[in-house]
């Protein structure tokens, strides 16, 4: 646990030190959000009917666009053989990478969303359901696309290539989120939905760091 | 340095490794003991760095076998792999951290004067030059408890005095038991040192 520890610690305070990283992420956010009033007019009514797929597709891929450096940096500098020779885990590793991800892009992105979602006309519960489902749905989103970044170290055009991976993994993460929100408009609960949505992070927690670790150890040949 | 125990040993026997699908070099036999430094020659191409990689378990040999006894590794390879964002400081507290070791501060400020690092050790590594860069990495190597210690290039962008420095660690880390096995382009005219030449 103590490499676990330092390697998130590690990775923050990488962060820390160049913030642009995170404000590009938030800044897309924004911005691709923002082109869809532009796009189809102000009407309220139809913005809160489709406020939550783009929500959630806006943070899919503002998620995806930080994911392509959480091994590259690492790959490039030579700080990966330092993580393959450890005597620790690679697995608790690749959790710590993509646990460090999740803080400062998953979370912001969820503190984020409900202003952007007031914005679309979503009300109280909608907005509660943005929160909550963001929250406990972008782990999925980091776990997911850190076994692409993973599978595409070294690979030319490894941006694209990580994205064509990662987001048919994400489909039930997006769909799960979005009908949660959307749900929310009919006066039904969330709770089913952010219960399969824990149930996915869960997964994904106790599967991809095994098949990130083994593609780290591929990568590292 | 403080001397420690060691009592690391390695034992290669006809080994061959491929780089790119091209056979480097194959029937590789030799053994390196508690004490010793094995320097890796050859030309550019020679298969230096996929050897010192397949020691390090980084690579993979086409047949063959290594056997490490004991081995506890440090490894500085081609690239650093030192954050340009964190200080060296910061760098070797990770890299012992990574390691499972809570850092030993005597140990670091001890290796950091032995390549004349104490002034730089706030800095970030970003704004070091190559040579103090290297030298910051092999403080890492230095201030490690590992016993083996497996260095490709490590004389890379040193000034003379950085290279003494360097054979005097070298040094110490052999007389208390150590093992190294370092590529380099000349010998690094330490005592105990062999010689193994790959050829092109």
């Amino acid at each position: 646990m103590i490499a676990f520890g330092a390697l998130f610690r590690r990775d923050l305070r990488l962060v820390l030190r160049r913030p642009g990283d995170v404000v590009v992420v938030l800044a897309f956010f924004v911005v691709a959000t923002a082109l869809f009033p532009l796009g189809i007019g102000p009407e309220q009514n139809l913005l809160a009917r489709i406020a939550a797929g783009i929500l959630w597709s806006a943070a899919l891929f503002a998620a995806l666009l930080s994911l392509d450096r959480l091994f590259a940096a690492d790959y490039e500098d030579g700080a990966l053989d330092l993580l393959l020779l450890a005597p620790g885990a690679l697995e608790l590793a690749a959790l710590a990478k993509c646990a460090a991800h999740w803080i400062v892009t998953g979370l912001p992105l969820a503190i984020l969303a409900p202003a952007i979602g007031a914005a679309f006309g979503l009300d109280g519960l909608g907005l509660a359901a943005v929160a909550a489902t963001l929250l406990v749905g972008t782990p999925t989103l980091s776990l997911v696309g850190g076994l692409a970044a993973a599978l595409t170290l070294g690979a030319r055009r490894s941006g694209a290539l990580l994205a064509l991976l990662a987001l048919p993994l994400c489909v039930p993460t997006l769909i799960f989120g979005s009908s949660a929100i959307e749900s929310t408009a009919t006066g039904e609960g969330f709770g089913v939905h952010l219960a399969i949505l824990a149930a996915l992070a869960l997964l994904a927690v106790a599967t991809l760091p095994w098949a990130m670790a083994a593609a780290l150890r591929q990568a590292g040949e | 340095m403080a001397l420690r125990p060691h009592s690391a040993s390695l034992e290669v026997k006809d080994l061959a490794c491929r780089r790119g699908g091209r056979l480097v070099f194959e029937g590789l036999s030799f053994a390196v003991a508690s004490g010793q430094m094995l320097v890796l020659t050859g030309r550019n191409g020679s298969g230096k760095t996929t050897l010192l990689r397949a020691l390090a378990r980084l690579g993979r040999a086409e047949s063959g076998t290594i056997a490490w006894q004991e081995a506890d590794i440090a490894w500085l390879g081609h690239l650093d792999g030192l954050k340009g964002d964190l200080t060296i400081n910061e760098n070797i507290d990770v890299a012992e951290r990574l390691r499972g070791v809570v850092p030993a501060r005597a140990r670091i400020d001890e290796a950091l004067a032995c390549f004349d690092l104490q002034k730089l050790a706030g800095r970030l590594v970003r704004t070091l030059s190559a040579g103090q860069r290297r030298r910051a990495a092999l403080a890492r190597v230095a201030a490690s408890q590992a016993n083996v210690w497996l260095l490709d290039e490590p004389m890379n962008a040193l000034d003379q005095a950085a290279q003494t420095s360097l054979r005097q660690v070298m040094a110490v880390h052999l007389a208390g038991g150590g093992l190294a096995v370092a590529a380099a382009h000349a010998p690094l005219d330490v005592p105990g040192t062999r010689i193994l030449e790959l050829p092109a």
